[in-house]
């Protein structure tokens, strides 16, 4: 099965290659049967990593242990479905992933766009093929998932071996949330490919219109909604796994998804501006280049070790390559972009500071502004080192000073950027639009500072989520009255229908909405409070209006692993509310046995009690336990989850209209939309 | 068109200048020079004013509780001359140690060094490098 893969691989370096030179060298002739057949070459790769990821699958499946990569991340008593998920848990498997993602995703775009855009798909199909390339390359020569298992002899010569049992998943990936966190944020990460691959082969052919925006639209929506679902579900599983009470730390990995989720985020909005004003043309470039680069660069971070992180990834020879791929992909870019400039020409200029534009403007500044400084944060060790020779890294106060004012005044913007008009928006629209919501949240504020909220950024972050709040409702409200008083429909049939009309826009308030409600729940951390104790049988612990109670102390046994468990009872205001179970793991697989925590969480939407299970002492008798309150941290994943909701909302294609009024006086927003469909 | 195009650059600049300043305030909160165990002995009376991240291996059975706090040691050998040094760490943060904090795992612990030549620490981070990387690098080892 081995050899399978191994051929499968060899195969797919070969037609990757070949896909990319019959393409081009197809449109240099204008010779139609090479063009079809260099798309046939691309649809043949992602059969070809298909089958080498089945193998590898298989592989794990039946603990092939001659593999290295199966003994290094498996072992046989591991469950199947982290024997499955084990694919993608080390170096490997995890670049294999990608590339099979990438060549997936490549031969959508292909079924879908040929026919549409015939100009440009051949070039398309050539940046995708040419990524690809670097991965099967990568794959094939660097990091091969599929090499044998050897004994390094002492002269340091390798000899071929089996082992008895292999060295077991990584307890701290042998968690739900890490089956599919990695799939969602490679979806994300490698789903930003197809625009830059659109946005390339625009430039190349000098079809500069929006056309290249709107094919890729969706795909942008996918990639950017995909990126998110992977930062929520990373976070979350710090959250119950990592047992320090929190689920964002800025740690370099963090940070390398974020990155392009920040520019990504930019991207998506700035976008709108050159569908609807022909603006910001040379900028939407800029962008998708960038957060092309920077999924790559999130990548090499993850897999370099090139910057000191918790997370426990390899030391290995990848960082080079990608680096050099990351300098190709963007000094190429750039080349091409800046010969193009004269047909970037921007049709309109910003009129006015309080208009839609200057809020879209002002938006990706700041978003570029944090994503910079999250760069920075992350870079700065080597960047020190280079520069003074000592390397200096920043903490988290460095990123939080940074990024909160930054999430505020984002927060700001999505409040009120969506209402501004476009051009110019009068004083009157502005009173008509934000007197009512701004006067309720300050009153609120105004209550909230006397309730006792008085951390500052807190406290302004509340009165901010309560204005977006409302001037969301405000729209749907106005939205829906206006259509039930027209059709007859009941408000929530008028609400219902509002928003499969314009999904977009609809959708995006959606969006909006959820990133309130995750913005709720991320400023209760600075209410986080937490206590701890050597707690026998029967001995109770307090914070605020929770008292925990030892029930029981004891020891699990199963194959994969043996635990300390206590059975904790806990009291809310002296009424018992629910049993927590805190425990700490010991692994049975590989030479060092890891112990590995497993948190207890009683959540509410009110605050988190979060358990952990720090040790035993010494005598067996007293577990030391570890209780953290943590106002609101549910909001922050059901804000994650209306955020995708609103997403998928997003991208339903619009409902046509009924009543279709006289092709005339249709808005040019409709006509656009007619046109897209045909 | 122009007095127009000085009130974005002014709004731009004014961010900008404000970021920066935050940053400025937030790197001189929380820096910390990156350090290896040599390293720190080599700058001398620096170390004892600087705030440092200092990483090395913990020595196999150096790990004590004591009440809140954990001394232990980590070790690490110098590239150049070969030697192995050591420096005896006392941890005294607020959050438990990661659960990869065991015997030879590969720690990085933020602080500053006492006169007494005692690493006091207040973060700390670790991870087991032996367990997944080393061996992948040079296949895996016989098992025993």
């Amino acid at each position: 099965m081995a050899q399978i893969g191994q051929f499968a691989l060899a195969l797919a370096w070969v037609v990757t290659a070949y896909s990319i030179v019959a393409s081009l060298l197809g449109i240099r002739l204008k010779h139609d049967n090479l063009i079809a057949s260099g798309r046939n070459a691309a649809l043949g790769t992602f059969v070809c990593i298909t089958s080498a990821i089945a193998c590898l699958g298989y592989l794990f499946a039946v603990s092939d242990f001659s593999i290295k990569y199966i003994a290094a991340h498996s072992n046989r008593d591991l469950p199947i479905y982290f024997k499955v998920s084990s694919i993608w848990g080390g170096q490997e498997g995890s670049l294999l992933f990608w590339g099979w993602l990438l060549t997936a995703y490549s031969a959508l775009v292909i079924v879908q766009n040929w026919r549409k855009h015939s100009a440009m798909m051949p070039y398309v199909v050539a940046v995708l093929m040419g990524t690809s390339f670097f991965f099967t390359s990568m794959h094939l020569f660097i990091v091969n998932p599929f090499n044998q298992t050897v004994f390094l002899q002492s002269d340091a010569s390798p000899l071929p071996f089996v082992p008895h049992d292999g060295n077991g998943l990584n307890p701290l990936l042998q968690d739900p949330y890490m089956v599919i966190h990695p799939p969602m944020l490679y979806l994300g990460f490698v789903g930003f490919a197809v625009p830059f691959a659109f946005a390339i082969a625009a430039m190349i052919t000098k079809q500069l219109g929006d056309t290249w925006i709107r094919t890729t639209r969706r795909w942008t929506m996918v990639a950017w909604m995909f990126l998110s679902i992977g930062i929520m579900l990373g976070g979350k599983w710090a959250y119950h796994e990592l047992g320090w009470g929190g689920f964002w730390a800025w740690d370099p990995v963090e940070n390398a998804s974020m990155m392009p989720w920040l520019i990504g985020t930019a991207f998506l909005h700035s976008v709108m501006v050159q569908e609807k004003k022909g603006m910001l043309k040379v900028w939407n470039m800029v962008l998708i280049i960038l957060t092309f680069i920077m999924s790559i660069f999130g990548t090499l971070l993850t897999r370099s070790g090139m910057v000191q992180s918790v997370h426990a990834f390899a030391q290995s020879p990848v960082g080079g390559y990608f680096r050099a791929f990351i300098i190709v992909a963007l000094s190429g870019a750039l080349y091409l972009l800046f010969d193009r400039l004269p047909y970037l020409k921007s049709e309109n200029q910003m009129e006015s500071i309080v208009s839609r534009e200057s809020s879209f403007m002002f938006n990706n500044l700041i978003l570029l502004a944090a994503c910079f400084a999250v760069f920075w944060g992350t870079m700065f060790p080597i960047i020190s080192e280079a520069a003074t020779g000592s390397k200096i890294t920043v903490g988290p106060p460095f990123f939080n000073k940074v990024n909160v004012p930054i999430a505020i005044f984002l927060m700001f913007l999505t409040g009120v950027g969506p209402l501004l008009a476009w051009r110019r928006a009068s004083t009157n629209s502005l009173k008509r639009n934000f007197l009512s919501p701004a006067v309720i949240a300050l009153a609120s504020g105004v209550a909230l500072y006397f309730r006792g909220v008085q951390h500052f950024y807190a406290w302004l972050s509340i009165v901010m989520s309560i204005f977006v709040t409302l001037t969301i409702i405000r729209e749907f409200y106005k939205g829906a009255a206006a259509r039930s008083s027209g059709t007859g429909e009941t408000f929530l049939e008028a609400i219902v229908n509002l928003t499969l009309r314009n999904t977009r826009r609809y959708g995006g308030y959606v969006v909006h909405f959820g990133f309130v409600l995750l913005f709720i729940g991320w400023t209760g951390q600075a209410f986080t409070t937490d206590a701890e104790g050597e707690m026998g049988v029967g001995d109770t612990l307090s914070i605020r209006e929770y008292t925990l109670r030892v029930d029981k102390l004891g020891i699990e046994d199963t194959p994969n692993y043996a635990s300390d468990k206590a059975t904790i009872s806990l009291f809310e205001y002296g009424k018992k509310v629910a049993n927590l179970y805190p425990e700490k793991r010991l692994y049975k697989a590989g030479q060092e046995k890891q112990p590995t925590t497993e948190v207890s969480i009683y959540s509410t939407a009110k605050n988190d009690v979060y358990l952990v299970f720090q040790g035993g002492t010494r005598d067996g008798k007293k577990a030391i336990i570890q209780v953290f309150y943590n106002p609101l941290t549910m909001w922050v994943w059901i804000g994650g989850i209306v955020l995708v909701a609103g997403t998928l909302i997003a991208l339903l294609p619009n409902k046509k209209t009924i009543l279709r009024r006289r092709p005339e006086i249709e808005s040019k927003e409709e006509r656009k939309e007619v046109e897209e469909k045909v | 068109m122009k007095r127009k195009q000085l009130k974005f650059v002014a709004g731009s600049v004014v961010i900008i200048l404000t970021l920066a300043y935050l940053a400025y305030s937030g790197f001189k909160e929380g820096n910390a020079y990156y350090q290896t165990v040599s390293e720190l002995y080599a700058s001398k009376d620096q170390a004892y004013t600087r705030r440092l991240k200092v990483a090395g291996d913990v020595v196999p059975g150096s790990i004590q509780r004591e009440g809140k706090s954990i001394n232990f040691m980590i070790s690490q050998q110098d590239e150049k001359t070969k030697q192995v040094e050591t420096l005896t760490v006392k941890y005294v943060g607020n959050d438990a140690p990661p659960d990869t904090f065991v015997d030879r795992a590969q720690a990085v612990v933020e602080g500053q060094l006492g006169r007494d030549g005692v690493f006091v620490a207040n973060k700390m981070q670790a991870k087991c490098a032996s367990k997944y990387e080393k061996e992948s690098a040079a296949g895996v080892r016989k098992s025993d």
